[in-house]
């Protein structure tokens, strides 16, 4: 062994084999068009010029000797900064098939490397920790068997549609019909929500194709699809416009967008589906919305009412409040008040072990129109990993556990409980939707898949790509740089939304026929789910099937 | 799916006109249970005042033989009637110690009483009696309430009238439900046997109520006295009725509104769509979703039916002035009042609430399209 001395060996000196994703680049078929470097978002590989020795073997003279050429290949960049994501654009854009990330099979040492400059990991996407989730494990089992005409999905006439709002106890809303009492507004919409997303974390092209899709659904297909802002505002044209009624604005720590949204009001041509505020995250209890500064671009800064180019770290807490007992009763009866109680409004909270401390507040509070629940595979454009990763509480339970101290006060159709974090996470939304449904919840809400399954979002949970939080979102979905999200035709996402919905609806009636249900959503209909782990059947006081 | 079979007529018959009718439909149950209710009473061997309560149940054993009858004179209820059947060795498979059918006066403090203390009363009395029986089992009451009788019994429909002695004319009535059951999802049990009965309200269901858990969660959430039991799906439909009627004070019509509301399309354009969405909201998890159809009858002896929102458990209503039958299958109503004009006959379709009124003269056919008929929806 010798030392190696003009080579300079750092505590992050890695090889490509320490990385997740290997670069495998074949030079055979390479032509050097440049596609790939330009493509890659993360700068991870790079135009080489390297250097080859050619064995030269003179015959005649009997001589043996070298020559050298140098030659000009693709190559992975060594520095974690640029470790490659796994995305697979180099290969998408690549015409001769002659690169490809392959994942790393060794174990991956670049994770003791993220917190260089002692920043911790920060990044987009949700808990990796990929396989079936629990809701992939239940299955619908109260089959009708034996006394029924079983439905049929095609032709029978479903009704899938859930409330959104409170909902008064047949007695009241008697009581308040002939006395002519406030009745606190509702919105029938489709079960399945487009999560709060905000308009910053997403590219523009994303949202108004997302935006373009629910309205085909509301208008075309009577899929009654609301969608959620999430923080950052919605654009003031949206405001203005008829569809704002698919719309539910969310209102968080931040404020971001209020001002403009508050200007709005008298302009309104109709009411916004609801008002959705935020008090925590799943993916991230304990911290406020976070967009980093990569993504304010002079759109965002102009929407959300700050200068370009900055953090925009909402605080965790509702800073004006002292409490989120009354800050939920205060904020709620507030902006309840703003829209002339026309409008549902309703917090959205962290799952947590406290939910039902939350869930009872809200009981006694006449102006809460529900309860919206994110559980801990919840996703986010940006994040610390650490909260991502072991933050939180799964939906399942906690939902669970919030319904069935509903009805035991009987209220359980007073307050909607809606679900989020991992819904269809596996791919299996209206399965894992329709369980949640039954365990309890009027409806979920679902981001990441959507954006999965409208836009193409490459994450996963494995950690590829998940860099939504740097706007160098590969397919231009959470990217505020022109030349990115211009890869996004709007259009398609609306198309793909459309589809999306179209199957979704499609699935939820092959779910409720053979259980016998037609006539409304089986909101907590427990006995008709069995899962095959005992401990999770004894949790969630359904049954255990084997 | 079990068989029901129902008579109304303005001349009392003996209950076991019914159940030989029944036979008529005998493929349809299996000889797991029959249950009787009867109403417009008239006792052979008794002058029977219609205020007097009447206890229905079954003693099993001479122990809780004890209790009951302890238990109702602790309570100051006055005997009046004791009604003993005949009965007859071989056709009842269980070991009962006795059928009982006591007719009482109430206790003097409620004299004065309005209607709705005294149906407490009654209700809290059977409750306490069932709360009774559920510590040692030996005691099932089924109904006590003025002019009321109901039996229930494991076994098939014909033996169990002959063990009963039924057709001695002892006991006749003015309306007769029947069902012959015909055991599904739920364990043989007396108490899952139709009709269930509350206050006074009294409905039987064949088919199956794929809804019934969160239903039943609701109503059990409500914490209404008597909103218990649950041993068979169809129980939920005699509470929501009784809920209806008792605790909304809403009028008959809404009980169709309420279990099979029309969609959001069709109330659009009813006139009165909008309390009727409002009353489908906050009724919501009332809405039954299974191939049922639903016979009931009310204390002032109307007569109805309504079918699920599919009508996937067709029945049919059919009769003349002073005599009407509802059955699962036309040939019940058939076997019921033979002598009737049988093109006259009505299967309801699926927006259908049909009351055969006390005066028995002719079907009323309500439709959900038709107007609402309250001053609040106006």
């Amino acid at each position: 062994m010798v030392s190696v001395r003009s080579i300079s060996i750092t505590p992050s000196s890695l090889t490509p084999s320490d990385f997740p994703w290997i670069i495998a680049h074949r030079e055979d078929r390479c032509t050097l068009c440049g596609r790939c470097t330009a493509v890659c978002p993360k700068a991870a590989i790079t135009l080489a010029h390297m250097r080859k020795r050619v064995p030269q073997l003179d015959i005649l003279q009997k001589k043996r000797g070298n020559d050298y050429k140098t030659f000009t290949g693709i190559r992975q960049e060594l520095d974690p900064d640029k470790l490659c994501i796994g995305c697979g654009m180099c290969s998408m854009v690549c015409p001769n098939d002659a690169i490809t990330p392959l994942p790393g099979t060794n174990e991956n040492r670049t994770v003791f490397f993220d917190n260089r400059k002692g920043e911790p990991m920060k990044r987009g996407g949700r808990r990796n920790s990929p396989g079936p989730t629990l809701l992939d494990q239940i299955m619908f089992d109260r089959i009708s068997m034996l006394t029924d005409p079983a439905l049929d999905a095609g032709r029978h006439e479903f009704t899938v549609t859930t409330s959104l709002g409170r909902v008064l106890s047949p007695e009241d809303f008697l009581d308040r019909t002939l006395n002519g009492g406030w009745i606190p507004p509702t919105r029938e919409i489709f079960p399945f929500i487009i999560g709060s997303m905000s308009f910053g974390a997403l590219s523009p092209n994303m949202w108004l194709g997302l935006l373009q899709g629910v309205a085909y659904c509301n208008e075309v297909l009577g899929i009654p699809v609301v969608m959620c802002t999430g923080e950052g505002g919605c654009p003031p044209w949206v405001l203005r416009s008829p569809y704002l009624k698919y719309i539910i604005l969310q209102i968080a720590s931040g404020y971001f967008g209020w001002d403009e949204i508050i200007r709005a009001i008298p302009e309104m041509q109709c009411d916004p589906a609801a008002i959705e505020i935020k008090y925590g995250q799943g993916a991230k209890p304990g911290d406020g919305g976070l967009l980093m500064w990569y993504k304010v671009s002079k759109l965002i800064a102009r929407l959300r009412g700050v200068p370009e180019g900055v953090d925009l770290p909402s605080p965790p807490v509702h800073q004006t409040l002292y409490s989120i007992e009354e800050s939920v009763m205060k904020m709620i009866q507030t902006l309840s008040t703003a829209f002339n109680h026309k409008v549902p409004v309703y917090p959205k909270i962290s799952a947590s072990t406290s939910a039902k401390s939350v869930l009872n507040n809200l009981v006694r509070n006449p102006y809460a129109a529900g309860l919206m629940i994110d559980g801990i595979d919840g996703g986010t454009g940006a994040a610390y990993n650490v909260s991502m990763e072991a933050t939180g509480h799964p939906i399942a339970s906690c939902v669970r556990d919030c319904y069935l101290d509903l009805a035991r006060q009987g209220k359980q159709n007073e307050i909607p409980i809606f679900a989020a974090g991992g819904i269809g996470k596996n791919g299996n939304v209206a399965q894992n939707g329709m369980a949640m449904v039954m365990l309890g919840a009027s409806g979920v809400h679902i981001g990441k898949y959507i954006m999965q399954a409208a836009a193409g979002c490459l994450g996963n949970e494995k950690n590829r790509c998940n860099v939504c939080n740097l706007g160098i979102c590969p397919k231009g979905i959470t990217s505020q740089n022109a030349k990115l999200y211009r890869r996004l035709d709007p259009d398609k996402v609306a198309e793909r939304v459309a589809e999306t919905f179209m199957s979704i609806n499609t699935e939820v009636k092959k779910i409720m026929a053979p259980l016998g249900r037609s006539q409304g959503l089986p909101i907590g209909m427990s006995d008709a789910i069995g899962i095959g782990n005992k401990d999770a059947a004894d949790r969630l006081k359904i049954k255990y099937v084997c | 799916m079990c068989r029901l079979a129902l008579k109304t007529a303005n001349e009392p018959f003996s209950p076991y006109e019914v159940l030989t009718a029944m036979e008529a439909m005998q493929e349809g149950y299996d000889g797991s249970g029959l249950g009787l209710l009867l109403r417009g009473l008239e006792f052979e061997d008794f002058k029977y005042n219609p205020r007097f309560p009447i206890l229905s149940g079954i003693a099993h054993t001479e122990e809780g033989w004890h209790r009951v009858t302890e238990f109702m004179e602790n309570r100051g209820y006055e005997l009046k009637y004791d009604h003993r059947f005949a009965n007859k060795d071989g056709f009842i498979e269980a070991e009962r110690f006795r059928y009982f059918l006591r007719a009482y006066r109430m206790p003097e403090r409620f004299k004065y009483a309005s209607t709705e203390v005294r149906e407490e009363e009654m209700l809290m009395a059977r409750l306490a009696l069932r709360a009774l029986a559920t510590e040692e089992d030996n005691i099932t009451v089924f109904s006590f309430y003025p002019d009321v009788v109901m039996i229930k019994e494991v076994g098939w429909p014909l033996q169990i009238g002959n063990g009963l002695s039924l057709h001695d004319n002892q006991i006749k009535s003015r309306v007769c439900m029947a069902q012959g059951r015909q055991n599904t999802n739920y364990g043989i049990n007396l108490n899952a046997c139709h009709p269930f009965f509350i206050q006074g309200i009294s409905t039987m269901t064949n088919g199956e109520n794929t809804a019934f858990v969160p239903i039943r969660d609701w109503l059990v959430g409500k914490n209404i006295p008597g909103y218990t039991g649950y041993q068979s799906d169809s129980e939920v439909f005699t509470h929501i009725l009784h809920y209806t009627l008792k605790k909304l004070n809403l009028p008959l019509e809404a009980y169709k509104h309420i279990i099979t509301p029309l969609s959001t399309k069709e109330l659009k354009e009813h006139p009165q769509g909008e309390f009727l969405i409002g009353l489908r909201q906050v009724c919501r998890r009332l809405v039954i979703d299974g191939p049922n159809a639903i016979i009931g009858t009310l204390p002032d002896e109307t007569c109805l039916l309504a079918m699920d929102q599919k009508k996937l458990r067709p029945a049919t209503v059919g009769g003349r002035d002073g005599a009407w039958a509802i059955a699962s299958e036309i040939c019940g109503v058939d076997a019921l009042v033979p002598d009737r004009d049988p093109s006259l006959d009505f299967q309801p379709m699926r927006e259908h609430t049909v009351i055969v009124p006390p005066d028995r003269k002719e079907l009323e056919i309500w439709s959900q399209y038709d107007p609402f008929p309250l001053p609040l929806a106006a």
